[in-house]
């Protein structure tokens, strides 16, 4: 007989202890402490985007004299890239913890105490959320440093933030997503390198329109990236480009969306007991 | 000498074999060149638009060599991630004890770090003759080439098997492979140097990796340029690492 522990519990079984919040503010803490505690994690996915856009902003500076470049500083365009990698390794964070818990067996013991599925999800992207969080601030920091210039002003660079986070939680999502599906961080680590080809088959180096041929050019059009990456370029280099924006929030919450639903789905099973 | 070449070929076998049938780590050498041919020979293609960008065979051929050569550093990178494995998984202490002559080991690992490129190389060069590279050097002139590939990997493997004896975890992973991550996009990688401007300009000029990059293409495109130098530094690294590696072996001793 199939108990699912995710849904009320059944007569004579003691009831969950505190409010759905209380319990993912718990489990949120400690996706925190965890997450803090793992300096390698940290520094690692934070620094490997911030050497390539010191590397090819400059080495790839050639490209502001390609006729009808946006801009002419390499870095203007560049510095949406290091948000979009720095999301993509906080995935794979969020994906490698949650994927430990799967392997050491210590969601098996939660899923005997009245802990809710939801509360476990949310909670678990906690640890994830801080990373996303400080590392969109060291990249806007350094971009800032490094002669990055905003278009649309101060409340611009605000919004990059927000739309930064929201990306690096919807692909923390989807790393939770992948641990949940697979079950061991092996698995979850194997999958990392396809979501970053997503990022170089995107207009992550060029505009699209710049883009010389037609096959990856398609690709791109295709590919959500380039419009989470417009997006945050379109505050640096444009200015308040409603579309780009409502584009790259769209296909980030979208994303988000998916990504919770599907997990949250997937967590069901996990916590339901055979 | 025939205790030495039983245990290189041994290891040599082992790694070979690890390889191809564990497809987590074929699978992902093969790809991540494979994506960085397509994502800078077609994404970045307009770049040999800009004014004074010559280069006759065309972008596809320019970033080819680079990811050629990069191809060949991974492929000696990633034998040091295994010795690394070895050592976590207990292996490589049982494989020392067993070993008559253990200095075959450091060449078992860097032919298994050839046999792995071998592979990969080979893909590249027929997706890049796909997409339809062009090829002005001449036979000799693409051993040439080839050459300087097996010269990278060879470096690369010395630097990385040694590192790996010396630090004996798989958490040295990064360690072993920033330094040729970043050399290697240190060098003129998107346009030849003369077009590179401020620190990276500078940067590219004192960067080893650069002649390498430059006699490489030179080759491809039948017009020789810095073969002596590229050749004559890749030995010299070589020499150099083949002292560091036997030092990472004899750590790895010490520690039992």
């Amino acid at each position: 007989m199939a108990v699912d522990l995710a849904a009320d519990p059944p007569a004579g079984l003691s009831q969950p202890s505190g409010s759905v919040v209380d319990q993912t503010l718990a489990i949120a803490r400690r996706a925190v402490v965890r997450t803090t505690r793992q300096r390698g994690l940290i520094v690692f996915p934070m620094v490997f985007p911030l050497i390539l856009f010191a590397i090819n902003g400059s080495a790839l500076s050639a490209a502001t004299r390609i006729p009808g470049f946006p801009t002419h500083n390499y870095r203007d365009f560049l510095i949406a890239m290091p948000f979009i990698q720095g999301a993509m390794f906080v995935s794979i964070t969020a994906g490698v913890d949650l994927a430990r818990d799967i392997e050491s067996g210590f969601l098996n013991r939660l899923s005997m105490t009245p802990v809710r599925g939801e509360a476990l999800l949310i909670g678990q992207l906690g640890g994830a959320f801080v990373l996303g969080v400080v590392q969109a601030i060291v990249y806007l920091l350094v971009g800032v440093a490094t002669g990055v210039t905003f278009a649309s002003g101060v409340g611009g660079a605000l919004v990059l933030l927000v739309l930064s986070i929201l990306i690096s939680f919807a692909f923390a999502s989807l790393g939770v997503l992948l641990a949940l599906r697979f079950g061991t961080g092996e698995a979850v680590q194997g999958i990392f390198p396809l979501l970053f080809v997503t990022i170089f088959l995107s207009s992550s180096s060029l505009p699209r329109n710049l883009i010389k041929a037609p096959w990856f050019r398609d690709v791109a059009t295709y590919n959500p990236v380039s419009y989470l990456l417009e997006a945050l370029r379109s505050l640096v280099i444009t200015g308040w480009d409603a579309q780009a924006l409502a584009l790259g929030f769209g296909f980030a919450l979208a994303l988000l969306v998916i990504a919770l639903g599907l997990a949250q789905r997937a967590m069901k099973s996990r916590l339901t007991r055979t | 000498m025939s205790r030495f070449l039983n245990v290189a070929r041994g290891v040599a076998w082992r790694s070979i074999h690890n390889t191809l049938v564990n497809p987590a780590i074929l699978v992902p050498s093969i790809i991540f060149p494979l994506f960085f041919l397509i994502a800078f020979a077609g994404g970045l293609s307009r770049i040999s638009d800009v004014p004074n960008f010559h280069y006759a065979p065309g972008y596809t051929a320019f970033q080819f060599v680079f990811v050629f050569l990069q191809s060949a550093a991974f492929g000696g990178v990633f034998t040091g991630f295994a010795v690394a494995r070895d050592f976590d998984s207990g292996f490589a202490r049982r494989l020392m004890l067993s070993a008559p002559r253990r200095s075959g080991i450091i060449a078992g690992y860097t032919l298994g770090a050839l046999g792995r490129w071998a592979l990969t190389g080979t893909v590249v060069t027929i997706a890049a003759l796909i997409a339809g590279m062009n090829v002005f050097g001449s036979g000799v002139q693409l051993l040439g080439l080839l050459g300087l590939g097996i010269a990278v990997n060879l470096v690369a493997a010395l630097w990385a098997v040694g590192l790996a004896m010396f630090l004996r975890t798989e958490q040295a992973g990064a360690v072993i492979q920033m330094p040729v991550f970043v050399l290697l996009f240190l060098a003129p990688v998107y346009v030849p140097v003369s077009l590179l401007t401020g620190w990276i300009h500078d940067v590219a000029n004192l960067n080893p990796v650069t002649p390498v990059l430059e006699a490489g293409r030179g080759l491809l495109a039948g017009s020789p340029v810095k073969v002596a130098i590229a050749f004559i530094g890749l030995i010299a690294a070589a020499t150099v690492l083949s002292a560091f590696a036997r030092r990472g072996l004899a750590s790895a001793e010490r520690a039992g």
